[in-house]
């Protein structure tokens, strides 16, 4: 399954470092990578692929929360059909 | 990148600050094969479809919400009207189907179930009339249960005995629930050419046309709206129309990704989206600010029905392409009490009864969510809801009274439901009776235009 992970808040150092480390840790394989600077926040987007990880997806989506709460930002994973369906005809 | 990163952070904040939601994922299911020769065996066999069928339900909505990380706020269920299930059972008081419609709503934890219904357009059947009795007693005695009934239509007229009864039932209710202002009468909505399948409570029910069972799913995002037409102030109308149009197509394909999902994973074949922008007490989820933000001064005011009628239209013309089945009520809702900027409104003055009456004429339901005085005779209440049937029957459109004779209270006194319900301000009705209009009782015939084969 693919899913974006969405990354949001004040930019600090190493976001991307403990992102994928936990995402490598979980056989979470990244597709793609992009990030900008938003309304005055940061916000990094991955595209990722679920199929070879062995945890479930809404375990996934916990610990990537309480990853982020650590960070102080707002880490989420979400199927990728929310963000094609609502953009495209 | 595969995805524009300005979409994405659009959908973001359309989820985290703009109120989008799910309003509600409605499971339809047919108890036509419940009905018993007596009360007691329907109710048990009622209670069991419903628990097998909607088994799931919460769970497989919960589990889409995680993962596509957006909020469905309700999971519901509607069934066939009660009024043909319990048709062959010889007991003359229904109130024990909807007790077990109850507990089943709870065991499956849903927050409501719609159906408690009848369907008399045209006529009443010994069972509508049992049903209709049942109403405020059933109401009274159960949290979850929703009930509507039917007393117009195009095709067949206004069922003028059918509305004297409902007014005499919304009173009642009210009374049976006088603890809680009046709360049974939130359940409970009159309609005029009422809609198979629409998944919006209080007026939900499974129709007799639908099939064994059946997902439909309720969108929202009045929040988005109104944040779309901040961007183009002072614009002409064709530019809040088209912008209305481009939001009304995201929201509503949230919707279609969520009725898939629901129906592949819970196995029932999917119904309809229905399009409506679904208000919500919380500030910026309101329809009543879009109407504001297009330049009235405050809702109520002149202009606010034509507001009205381009907002319900866009938010058609740009959904209906973004599903493959729309029904439903499809359109804008305006329920006072639901809706932070109609409570305000009403609390100014600036929106009464006979402007809410008007809006309705090019909106989705009805008059919805009112609160009058306690003292409004039963003969008022089924006027205001010949009223509102005239409106639907002469305009083929659905329309719905949703009225609390809040006991005890007078006019600019609040009534407080609570959570999504809201709280609503005491409006005054005209002074001047109707007794003799609605104590002649028959039907007023079905318009010309019903003629139409």
């Amino acid at each position: 399954m693919k899913a974006l992970i969405t990354v949001t808040g004040t930019d600090t150092t190493g976001i991307i470092a403990k992102v994928c480390t936990y995402l490598a840790d979980n056989g979470i394989n990244i597709l793609d990578i992009s990030q900008t600077v938003m309304q005055e926040f940061f916000t990094m987007a991955m595209l990722v692929d679920l199929s070879k990880s062995e945890k479930e997806f809404s375990t996934v989506s916990d610990e990537l929360a309480s990853l982020g709460n650590s960070m102080g930002l707002v880490v989420r994973i979400q199927r990728e059909d929310i963000f094609t369906l609502m953009h495209r005809v | 990148m595969l995805y524009n990163m300005k979409d994405i952070v659009s959908t973001l904040d359309m989820i985290d600050r703009q109120h989008l939601d799910i309003r509600t994922v409605t499971m339809g299911i047919s108890l036509l094969d419940c009905c018993s020769g007596s009360v007691k065996t329907t109710a048990d066999k009622i209670y069991d479809k419903i628990t097998k069928k909607a088994e799931n339900l919460v769970k497989t909505g919960e589990d889409i919400e995680k993962e596509f990380g957006i909020p469905i706020v309700n999971k519901r269920i509607s069934v066939t009207p009660v009024s043909l299930v319990g048709a062959a059972c010889a007991e003359s008081d229904y109130t024990p189907l909807a007790i077990a419609m109850d507990k089943a709503a709870i065991e499956c934890g849903v927050n409501f179930i719609g159906g408690f219904s009848a369907l008399v357009q045209k006529g009443f059947t010994e069972s509508d009339r049992k049903l209709i009795n049942s109403i405020p007693s059933a109401l009274a005695c159960t949290g979850r249960v929703c009930s509507s009934v039917n007393v117009a239509s195009t095709k067949a007229g206004i069922n003028m005995d059918a509305v004297a009864l409902m007014g005499q039932t919304v009173k009642k209710t009210a009374l049976l629930t006088a603890d809680t202002g009046g709360f049974g009468c939130a359940k409970l909505v009159v309609f005029a050419n009422a809609v198979e399948d629409n998944p919006f409570m209080a007026g939900a029910f499974h129709g007799v046309g639908e099939g064994e069972c059946v997902i439909n799913v309720g969108v929202s995002g009045p929040g988005v709206v109104y944040h779309a037409l901040k961007s183009c102030k002072g614009q002409p109308f064709d530019v809040v129309a088209e912008t209305i149009k481009c939001t009304a197509f995201k929201i509503t394909r949230m919707g279609q990704l969520v009725a898939r999902e629901a129906s592949e994973r819970l196995g029932v074949p999917f119904g309809i989206v229905d399009l409506s922008l679904a208000p919500t007490p919380e500030k910026g989820d309101s329809v009543a600010r879009i109407l504001e933000e297009m330049g009235l001064e405050k809702c109520g005011t002149h202009g606010t029905t034509a507001a009205l009628a381009l907002l319900n239209d866009a938010v058609k013309k740009g959904g209906v392409m973004a599903s493959n089945h729309v029904g439903g009520l499809s359109g804008a809702f305006i329920p006072v009490s639901e809706d932070e900027g109609m409570i305000d409104a009403a609390l100014s003055k600036s929106l009464c009864l006979d402007k809410l009456e008007a809006m309705t004429c090019v909106c989705s339901v009805g008059l919805d969510m009112i609160a009058v005085p306690g003292d409004t005779s039963a003969e008022t209440i089924g006027a205001i809801i010949a009223d509102e049937a005239a409106i639907g029957v002469v305009n083929c459109k659905t329309t719905a009274v949703r009225i609390i004779p809040a006991p005890g209270k007078k006019v600019g006194e609040i009534v407080e439901f609570g959570g999504l319900l809201g709280s609503a301000p005491v409006m005054p009705v005209h002074e001047f009776g109707s007794e003799k209009f609605i104590s002649r009782g028959g039907r007023i015939p079905a318009p010309m235009h019903s003629l139409k084969n």
